[in-house]
């Protein structure tokens, strides 16, 4: 990468920060329970609006892999959730009546609370609908893998987004509040994924899943990316570009080996598609609040009436960590 | 007599205070070496905790920074200390805070006790071992390493590459031969003492002082100078990586460790408490004089190692994504491609599906959809049959499909009205089986009734471009396995060219061919491609094919009927 590349990247970064800076005067604070948070506590740092449904499973979800601070910002929920997070001792809550294209997705917000409170943390970036996987998460707490990645010298750890979906309509699958999503949305596809570099950030691009294979068969280009790197070892200089699909400085977004062998790896279980998908994305629709005009969200209302089974005879259904691992979608690396 | 163990604790204090209580409920005196980075009054605090045991004691503090001399000073001071203080200890035993005994003390004290004067210690020289990670082995013993390779690593590169170039080389002490092992060892008092008492020891620790981590050299080198029996390996189960820093343990690797019967592991999570609790409170069970085995935890973690340098081959996936010609082989398995094979029988995939028991695709990369195994609409890791989809990487598409069904043989179709994005990818993969039945794809334009210049456009782009693909499957760097027969070659031995196919599928064992495909009727063909000549349009592909070839699919003229009398 020549000079005028990188310092190109540097002037990027600083003017997300700035940007960051900015949009933070848009948060208004909620619940700021942020004396609680010990040095080395590992953080989840989150963006959401009207979850209120999912909020509980999710923080408890996250508590039992050994998070200990939630950093939530609520754009402008009127369904309770906001009343939720504030009597739970281990969340600070930030409300904005913003708006979330002009932060950029939330990434503006999320930055600015990691530059703030992230510092020297390892900070996990998730949506509602996101539950981290990782190798032996059944048996080993978040601190294992983050202690395993300090003693490595790695700040960075890759999940790739898997969406999760039911066998049948989505109307079917009937979420109650606190119950495991995975019960009702287990089904995924294990191996339609395409990757791609992006030259100029060092990531890769994923794409495929059943997105792309239901709403996407004729534009596969405008699907959906699906790489992600949640966990971070947070740096006050670090920021997101885009959600959590890369970062600045770059070196950060090279969570994936070059030459042959297997870096660890997770994977988020999206669990986006559950009965309350199809009233979400109406509502997304007439805001038009999300990424390329709301491509994504138009391609799915005329998808979903059409044919609402994500479903097909191929589909895997979900065991554990194990089977993703044997499956190729994530890996162990050389922890073991 | 007794062990006594030499700790050298930095973090984890309270973890070390558990192990600590456990080896001395069994009378086996400690000595603890505390870094000197560990703040005064955390250090302070430790020893208060440890107020209440009189044999244990705390040696000068060192600071240990990795790979330099402060580990060896500290096993010096805290061993001498030892042998000093406590005169019953035969074999003094080197652990970390991070060691947990696996096995009950007495059964250690039991094995060393019927082993009085043997030494274990991993000592080999550096020629023989390939362990050294960074680049430096040999000359380890030659350079001289004044600065820190954690926080300095810009001057201890240049200073390497400085002494390289001007060939500095440091003499080693008369008598010394270099050896290298594993810094947790369990020597005799008779050797350790040798080698603290040595009057030379200014020299060797002088010499040691500047070469590059010699805590895995230091003692090492010098008890091959004063042992009577060395056992060149550790008793301390420690594993590492590639990069050479020590593999973790954590609460699921109880049963291996259990099972693993070593006396002592390394390095261990501080908050696996169920290791803890499951190995420090003995529950009588007990190997007695099994001997250690670390066998079955040396091959997990060499899977580990494996599996982070070399990966699984023919996966790409959001933690491996190798640059081109690092894959370690482009796809998964072997599978076979076939181009003119439908053309020219009718009922080719059927055929082949019960010759062979592959699994048979159509044209997967036909340009309107992919055509899969009996016409399906998705397929194996729900890959669909979009060809948009498939064409926007038809690279990955392979490579998935055939990661897809690992185990199960895969065998598509393919020719120059397909989409031709993948004709160098796999013409350049080992695993691929390419049949070739060049200029086939006339066959379908000679059946079609169509208007003949139309047919004559067509029949010279297929050419151009089958003709380029060829061009790929022959270029020197081709790896498949390829076979081409011209059509006219083909249709002389049909039989032949088919045994052969199915053999280097070979999934169903070396047989003769009970049934064969259908060839579609060929009469007239040998005209239809005159004609094209004689419309100026040249097919060359299909080799010299007759006017009016000897037509091979004709029903054998029937026998001679016996006659019984």
């Amino acid at each position: 990468m020549g000079f005028f590349q990188s310092y190109g990247l540097r002037l990027q970064r600083k003017r997300w920060r700035i940007r960051a800076r900015r949009k933070a005067r848009q948060l208004s604070v909620v619940s700021d329970n942020t004396a609680g948070v010990q040095p080395d506590d590992i953080l989840v740092f989150s963006t959401f609006r009207n979850e209120n449904v999912r909020l509980p499973y999710f923080l408890d979800y996250y508590r039992r892999i050994g998070v200990s601070h939630f950093f939530m910002v609520d754009n402008d929920s009127d369904d309770g959730g906001r009343e939720f997070l504030t009597q739970q001792p281990d969340v600070s809550l930030w409300t904005t009546t913003g708006s979330y294209k002009r932060a950029r997705f939330g990434v503006d917000w999320i930055n600015w609370l990691q530059m703030r409170h992230g510092h020297n943390h390892w900070c996990l970036v998730v949506d509602p609908d996101e539950l981290l996987v990782y190798p032996f998460c059944d048996t080993r707490p978040i601190r294992a893998l983050t202690d395993w990645l300090d003693a490595s010298s790695i700040k960075s750890f890759g999940a790739m987004l898997l969406d999760m979906y039911p066998k049948g309509r989505l109307e079917a699958a009937r979420y109650e509040r606190g119950a495991d999503p995975l019960d009702l949305v287990c089904w995924f596809d294990a191996g339609n994924y395409t990757i791609s570099r992006n030259g100029r950030f060092g990531n890769l691009w994923i794409q495929g899943g059943p997105r792309a294979r239901k709403f996407f068969a004729d534009e596969p280009e405008r699907a959906p990316a699906l790489n992600k790197i949640p966990l971070v070892k947070w740096d006050k200089h670090y920021t997101y570009v885009s959600s959590t699909h890369m970062l600045l400085p770059r070196g950060l977004n090279l969570v994936y080996d070059e030459w042959g062998g297997e870096k660890a790896s997770g994977v988020l279980l999206h669990t986006k598609f559950l009965d309350t998908f199809g009233k979400k994305a109406e509502e997304e629709l007439a805001r038009k609040q999300h990424y390329a005009n709301s491509h994504e969200y138009r391609a799915y209302a005329t998808g979903l009436i059409d044919d609402p089974d994500l479903w097909c005879k191929w589909s895997e259904k979900y065991i554990n960590w194990r089977q993703l691992e044997i499956l190729g979608l994530m890996s162990k690396g050389n922890w073991a | 007599m007794t062990v006594g163990i030499v700790m050298l604790v930095h973090t984890a204090l309270d973890r070390a205070e558990q192990v600590i209580r456990h080896w001395v409920a069994a009378d086996c005196p400690v000595v603890v070496h505390v870094d000197k980075t560990v703040e005064r009054a955390i250090y302070d605090a430790f020893v208060e905790s440890l107020a209440d045991l009189p044999t244990v004691l705390f040696s000068t503090r060192h600071r240990c920074e990795w790979g330099t001399w402060g580990i060896v000073a500290a096993s010096q001071a805290a061993s001498e200390l030892m042998l000093r203080t406590f005169p019953q200890v035969r074999h003094v035993y080197l652990a970390s805070g991070s060691c947990l005994p696996l096995r009950p003390p007495q059964e250690l004290k039991r094995y060393l006790d019927a082993r009085p004067m043997t030494d274990f210690i991993e000592s080999a020289t550096t020629a023989d071992v390939p362990w050294t990670v960074g680049g430096l082995s040999e000359e380890r013993f030659t350079l001289r390493f004044p600065f820190s390779w954690k926080r300095h690593r810009r001057l201890f590169d240049r200073y390497v590459s400085l002494q390289r170039r001007f060939k500095m080389h440091r003499r080693i002490p008369p008598g010394l031969v270099p050896h290298m092992g594993s810094q947790w060892w369990c020597l005799t008092r008779r050797t350790l003492s040798a080698i603290l008492e040595d009057p030379d020891r200014k020299i060797y620790d002088d010499y040691f002082r500047k070469v590059w981590i010699p805590d895995e050299s230091y003692f090492q080198s010098l008890t091959r100078l004063y042992s009577q029996h060395v056992e060149s390996r550790s008793l301390t189960l420690c594993k590492f990586d590639f990069q050479g820093k020590p593999h973790i343990f954590y609460d699921d690797h109880l049963q291996l460790l259990r099972r693993s019967d070593c006396f002592v592991a390394r390095k261990i999570w501080p908050h696996a408490d169920r290791l803890y609790e499951a190995f420090l409170n003995p529950d009588g069970r007990s190997v007695a004089e099994a001997e250690p085995n670390p066998g079955k935890i040396d091959r997990v973690f060499s899977k580990a190692v494996e599996r982070r340098t070399r990966g699984r081959t023919g996966l790409y996936m959001q933690s491996r994504f190798p640059n081109e010609n690092w894959e370690n082989g482009v796809t998964a398995a072997p599978y076979s491609v076939f181009e003119g094979f439908t053309e020219l029988f009718e009922d080719f995939e059927a055929w082949l599906s019960r010759a062979t028991g592959a699994k048979v695709h159509g044209h997967l990369y036909a340009p309107d959809r992919v055509m899969f195994e009996a016409g399906q609409t998705t397929f194996t890791g729900s890959m669909s049959d979009s060809a948009a989809l498939r064409d926007a990487n038809p690279r990955m598409f392979l490579t998935n499909l055939i990661w897809n069904t690992r185990g199960e043989r895969q065998c598509f179709q393919f020719g120059p009205m397909d989409q031709q994005d993948i004709s160098w990818d796999i013409s350049k993969d080992p695993n691929a089986q390419i049949s070739v039945i060049s200029g086939a794809w006339a066959v379908p334009l000679f059946q079609l009734n169509r208007n003949f210049a139309e047919l004559r456009a067509e029949a010279a782009q297929l050419q151009r471009i089958e003709a380029e693909h060829l061009r790929a499957l022959r270029s020197p760097y081709a790896k498949a396995r390829v076979r081409i027969w011209t059509m006219a070659e083909f249709i002389e031995s049909p039989m032949e060219a088919l045994q052969s196919v199915v053999d280097q599928i070979g999934t169903k064992g070396p047989r003769r061919l009970a049934e064969v495909p259908r060839m579609v009727d060929l009469a007239g063909f040998g005209q239809f491609l005159q004609n094209l000549k004689n419309q100026g349009m040249h097919p060359y592909l299909m080799g010299d094919f007759p006017v009016d070839p000897p037509l091979k699919n004709q029903p054998p003229a029937p026998r001679k009927p016996y006659l019984v009398k």
